[in-house]
């Protein structure tokens, strides 16, 4: 089956918040799997106690069998580009890879492979402190990728990213999922992850709301929509309307009857003898699934958790 | 596993250590004030005027208890980096076993420190002869070589103090509001006033001052100490084991 991450009833409570709560799911090799929430869904800290950064107060987090502590080169097995900077100010990039190569047993030439991978090999020598935001995620994902691990863990990668460096972690991501790695990128981006991601593990104060393959969540989390032009757009619009579905007109002047198929869109237009020009089905976006299935939650998340 | 998992620990702790520029003004900074310091205290107590109970081994020393100060500081650094710049998460998914990365980290610590600790003690054995003149003495008069040995395991055993509270205390600011006063509160005076000596001389620093026999005249009742120099070290060795743990309790239970 290849190296997995799995999340068995994982609890984590600060005080008298919950952050993660019950939360199981399987992240897979072979694909890139996109985390999704919002902002304080319990993403970062779900990936802190796969990496046995923090304890949880009930439930395990394993990493290809194992509890992430148990390996025995932990950053053969996992890489992590973790939140926040991370970094000290006055060690060059070179060193704060040799001193995690070390920790692990990781040839030194490994190091230097990873910065151009990465593409800092013209700045190793430049000390941390200067580097660009863009820079020091570049430099994230290669301590990521220095022990060549099966399973990678990305906590908002594309964070302060140009738009170049948001395509090439795009392209890497993708690499690494077709190269049979297990791939999971936590992120608040929906358009982004929507391009990046195969399977999506979506949660919300907490708790697991989906896990399924993209397409499927959106179709799951969506209305069908269809675009309609037509040169007597009062009439169809009645005519919609009458049979009971929401009509709005789009920016270009086209209608879009919501929770119409085009099939009933177009026999209702036969029925009626009215004059079509186009009509096709609209996908919706990810973000507009998402939106759906996270706006009941976010109606009466006001005075709870962050 | 465990073996080469601690080395790669040690490794890798030291590495960090290297390849910033404060660990090695810190322990320059040791050497430099213990031998300049053991010069200039050995002039302006040895040139001059006698006095019944000189004691050149004081002269040497003394500057010690302020050198130490430099040697904290490495100590405190080593762990208060690590959360000040937030490279705490990348080292412990680097080495997840907290016992391994502490020991690592200790052990990083304690090597240096020991080495850096000898050569600012002789440094400023030797450093003072000059300045002592006539009165300067070898290795061979009484006490130097405890005095010598107390120096280097003091000046080490106070820097893995220093670890083992900012490990506790989790950060570098809050470890130096309590090690600066603690370190100064006895030479400031309070370990000599009657009232509060019982009590004061067994805090770490008034304990070094009887390891490198720079408490003064052992004859004079307001120097007197209720221990000797090994008890001391024994002693010293108590507290720093009582940090150390403490950091390790704190460090194995709290989220990175």
């Amino acid at each position: 089956m290849g190296p997995v991450i799995e999340v068995r009833e994982l609890t984590k409570r600060y005080g008298d918040t919950v952050a993660v709560d019950g939360l199981s799911f399987t992240v897979r090799p072979g694909r890139v799997t996109g985390f999704l929430g919002p902002n304080g869904a319990g993403k970062t800290t779900t990936m802190r106690m796969v990496l046995g950064l923090d304890r949880p107060a009930a439930g395990r987090a394993l990493v290809d069998g194992r509890p992430y502590r148990e390996h025995a080169r932990p950053l053969c097995r996992a890489g992590a580009l973790l939140d926040g900077r991370g970094l000290h100010p006055g060690r060059s990039a070179y060193a704060h890879l040799l001193w995690l190569a070390r920790s692990n047993g990781i040839a030194r030439s490994r190091v230097g492979e990873v910065l151009a991978l990465t593409g800092l090999s013209g700045v190793a020598r430049r000390r941390a402190g200067g580097f660009s935001l863009g820079m020091t995620q570049r430099l994230g994902i290669a301590a990521a990728l220095l022990g060549d691990p099966p399973v990678l863990l990305f906590d908002e990668p594309v964070n302060g990213l140009d738009p170049d460096g948001v395509r090439w972690i795009r392209t890497l991501m993708k690499d690494l999922a077709a190269e049979g790695r297990t791939v999971l990128v936590s992120s608040h981006m929906m358009a982004e992850t929507a391009l990046t991601a195969d399977h999506l593990v979506v949660i919300a104060r907490g708790r697991l709301l989906a896990d399924a393959p993209v397409p499927e969540f959106i179709r799951a989390n969506s209305r069908p929509r269809t675009v309609i032009r037509t040169p007597e757009p009062g009439r169809m619009r009645a005519a919609l309307a009458a049979a009971g579905f929401e009509v709005t007109e789009g920016p270009d002047g086209a209608l879009e009857a919501h929770g119409a198929e085009p099939a009933a869109v177009g026999e209702l237009a036969a029925a009626r003898g009215l004059v079509v020009h186009e009509v096709g089905a609209r996908q919706a976006s990810l973000e507009e699934a998402f939106m759906r299935l996270t706006a009941d939650l976010t109606e009466y998340r006001g005075g709870g958790a962050r | 596993m465990i073996g080469s998992a601690l080395r790669g620990a040690v490794l890798a702790e030291w590495t960090k250590f290297s390849t910033v520029r404060s660990t090695w003004w810190a322990l320059g900074a040791t050497v430099v004030l213990s031998a300049a310091l053991g010069y200039l205290v050995a002039l302006s107590l040895g040139g001059g005027r006698a006095r019944g109970a000189f004691d050149p081994l004081f002269a040497a020393f003394y500057g010690l208890t302020l050198a130490q100060l430099a040697l904290v500081t490495f100590g405190v650094t080593a762990v208060g980096a690590e959360y000040s710049a937030g490279t705490i998460r990348a080292s412990l998914a680097a080495v997840p076993r907290r016992g391994v990365f502490y020991a690592g980290k200790v052990l990083a610590v304690a090597l240096p420190a020991a080495g850096v600790s000898a050569v600012a003690a002789v440094a400023a054995f030797l450093a003072a002869q000059p300045a002592l003149g006539p009165r300067g003495v070898g290795l061979g008069a009484p006490g130097t070589v405890e005095a010598l040995v107390g120096g280097c395991a003091y000046l080490t055993l106070i820097c893995l103090f220093a670890t083992g509270v900012t490990t506790m205390l989790r950060g570098s600011a809050r470890a130096l509001g309590i090690l600066m006063p603690l370190l100064f509160l006895g030479s400031q005076g309070l370990g000599n006033m009657p009232q509060l000596k019982p009590v004061m001389q067994y805090l770490p620093d008034q304990l070094g001052m009887v390891i490198i026999h720079v408490s003064g005249p052992p004859d004079d009742p307001r120097w007197a100490r209720a221990y000797g120099p090994w008890t001391g070290l024994a002693l010293l060795v108590v507290w720093v084991t009582a940090a150390l743990v403490g950091g390790y309790l704190v460090l194995r239970r709290r989220d990175a």
